[in-house]
């Protein structure tokens, strides 16, 4: 346990560590569903620190690895019109499409621009009122309260010029998907602490029940995921299975219940496909009614695109939890951040980023724990 | 934008509709949406996603997280230039035509 002197509080997470180790007599599984957790546990390593019977597998939380490809390219096709100012957030700019990126068609004349939040965009709705503004609304529930609020203000500045590319998904129908996957190895979660500071906890008792499984809400620091997978293991050896707040300094029961009236004001719950993993009932949100005008897809007539996925892309089964980043044969080879085949290795969110990152490049880690991690799970 | 990154409350400007502050994120400010956490005074740390404050988190914990994402080169990703972030990971330089255009929005 020398490496853990990279943590904030190291004495603490030795501590905690010590009692993980104490603890797990049996073999377990954890699933922690954030992308901004993955990289925080490849990153010190907490994986490696663990006691061998407790394996973490990543989950689906990157909202940009899991946005379809036919949305991608949707957004490709309308960011390419003339007469359209298309916003983004920066991260999607190298999402692949079928055939290429939005960075790609910027540099073809489109006029693609990066905003730091909706609200931006519909700023830009107000200046340029002959051409058209879309705002690529992708994200989980942490995003939703935001995109909410620009529809919400387009509709009372009667901005006709603006419309919003929907492209949310929500966590727990996911959570429900891989528990039901026949496959599935996951025990327990370390649940997406921003997500439920928006949401709350109230989605996740009915889920820990059916399944079985304890939901421990956890925030992204290291500490914070150390504390996580401690109580996890400690209701799994008990053989309990509650939704427990580890994150309680940033997580209300009741969330942010003024940021759940927007969301529910002009959302609806909707079925979505998840890029790599397929459709899941419920599992995203559309525009409500209400707000149907603010539809991109609708204004843009684009529901004629099909695409498929690059057969060699295995992004799917990270995405899942099904296999491990390295366990693809296009990993770090045809599949790089340069190259991207998938999202998972875009995204700075994505599992396959982040093996790639900390476990390839230059990693800041210590020489020997970057041998010992080698030595036990070798990259070509 | 997948990160909720914690800031300062250093100014609110209570004309504003929706209900807008400055934010410090370790030396970067930002305005933010304030209307989900309309009772926030100046001082006070917020939990702020694609430019608006989530929820209230204590100093403490705001300082240990902003550390934490400096050193994952987070803030820069969050913050930075994204049109140069995308140019530099495509292994391509940004045109005369179409330049870095991350700020020009604003």
């Amino acid at each position: 346990m020398k490496y853990i002197d990279e943590f904030n509080d190291p004495d603490l997470a030795r501590r905690l560590l010590d009692e993980i180790h104490a603890t797990a007599t049996r073999p377990w599984a954890l699933m922690e569903v954030c992308g901004g957790q993955t990289h925080s546990i490849i990153r010190h390593g907490i994986d490696q620190l663990l006691p061998e019977q407790v394996e973490l597998i990543h989950g689906p939380g990157c909202p940009v690895c899991v946005t379809p490809l036919d949305v991608i390219d949707k957004a490709l096709e309308i960011a390419s019109r003339p007469g359209v100012i298309f916003c983004s957030f920066g991260d999607m700019l190298r999402v692949p499409g079928t055939d290429r990126d939005l960075f790609r068609v910027k540099g073809e004349g489109g006029d693609v621009r990066v905003v730091y939040s909706p609200l931006d965009a519909l700023e830009l709705a107000r200046k340029h009122p002959d051409r058209e503004v879309v705002f690529f609304a992708i994200g989980f529930e942490t995003t939703a309260p935001a995109n909410a609020m620009a529809v919400h203000q387009a509709r009372r500045l009667g901005l006709a010029n603006f419309s919003l590319l929907v492209s949310h998904v929500r966590v727990p129908p996911a959570v429900e998907a891989i528990m039901s996957a026949p496959q599935c190895r996951v025990q327990g979660f370390l649940a997406a602490g921003h997500v439920c500071s928006v949401m709350g906890t109230a989605e996740y008792p009915e889920l820990a029940e059916r399944f079985g499984v304890p939901l421990v809400v956890t925030g992204f620091e290291p500490l914070d995921i150390l504390e996580g997978i401690r109580r996890a293991v400690r209701q799994l050896e008990r053989g309990e299975h509650r939704v427990e707040n580890a994150y309680a300094r940033a997580v209300r029961e009741d969330g942010n219940p003024a940021a759940l009236r927007m969301i529910q004001e002009v959302f609806e719950v909707a079925d979505r496909n998840w890029r790599g993993i397929g459709r899941i009932p419920r599992s995203g949100w559309r525009l409500s009614e209400a707000f149907r005008a603010y539809d991109a897809e609708h204004r843009f007539d684009v529901g004629g695109i099909r695409t498929e996925e690059p057969a060699e892309c295995r992004s799917g089964e990270v995405l899942q939890g099904l296999i491990k980043p390295t366990e693809c044969a296009a990993f770090g080879t045809t599949c790089t951040p340069r190259t991207p085949l998938g999202a998972t290795m875009v995204s700075s969110e994505g599992a396959c980023a982040a093996y790639y990152l900390y476990r390839r490049m230059n990693s800041p880690m210590p020489q020997a724990a970057r041998a010992a991690r080698e030595e036990m799970n070798p990259v070509a | 934008m997948c990160l909720a990154v914690p800031g300062k409350v250093v100014s609110i400007d209570d004309q504003a509709d929706p209900l807008t502050g400055l934010i410090d994120f370790g030396g970067v400010q930002k305005q933010a949406c304030l209307e989900y956490v309309s009772d926030v005074q100046v001082g006070e740390y917020v939990i702020v996603h694609v430019g608006f404050a989530l929820q209230r988190l204590d100093e403490a914990s705001a300082l240990a997280s902003l550390k934490l994402f400096e050193e994952l080169g987070l803030l820069e990703e969050e913050f930075g230039d994204a049109w140069e972030q995308a140019a530099n990971e495509a292994g391509a330089t940004l045109t005369a035509e179409h330049p870095n255009s991350g700020s020009e929005v604003l």
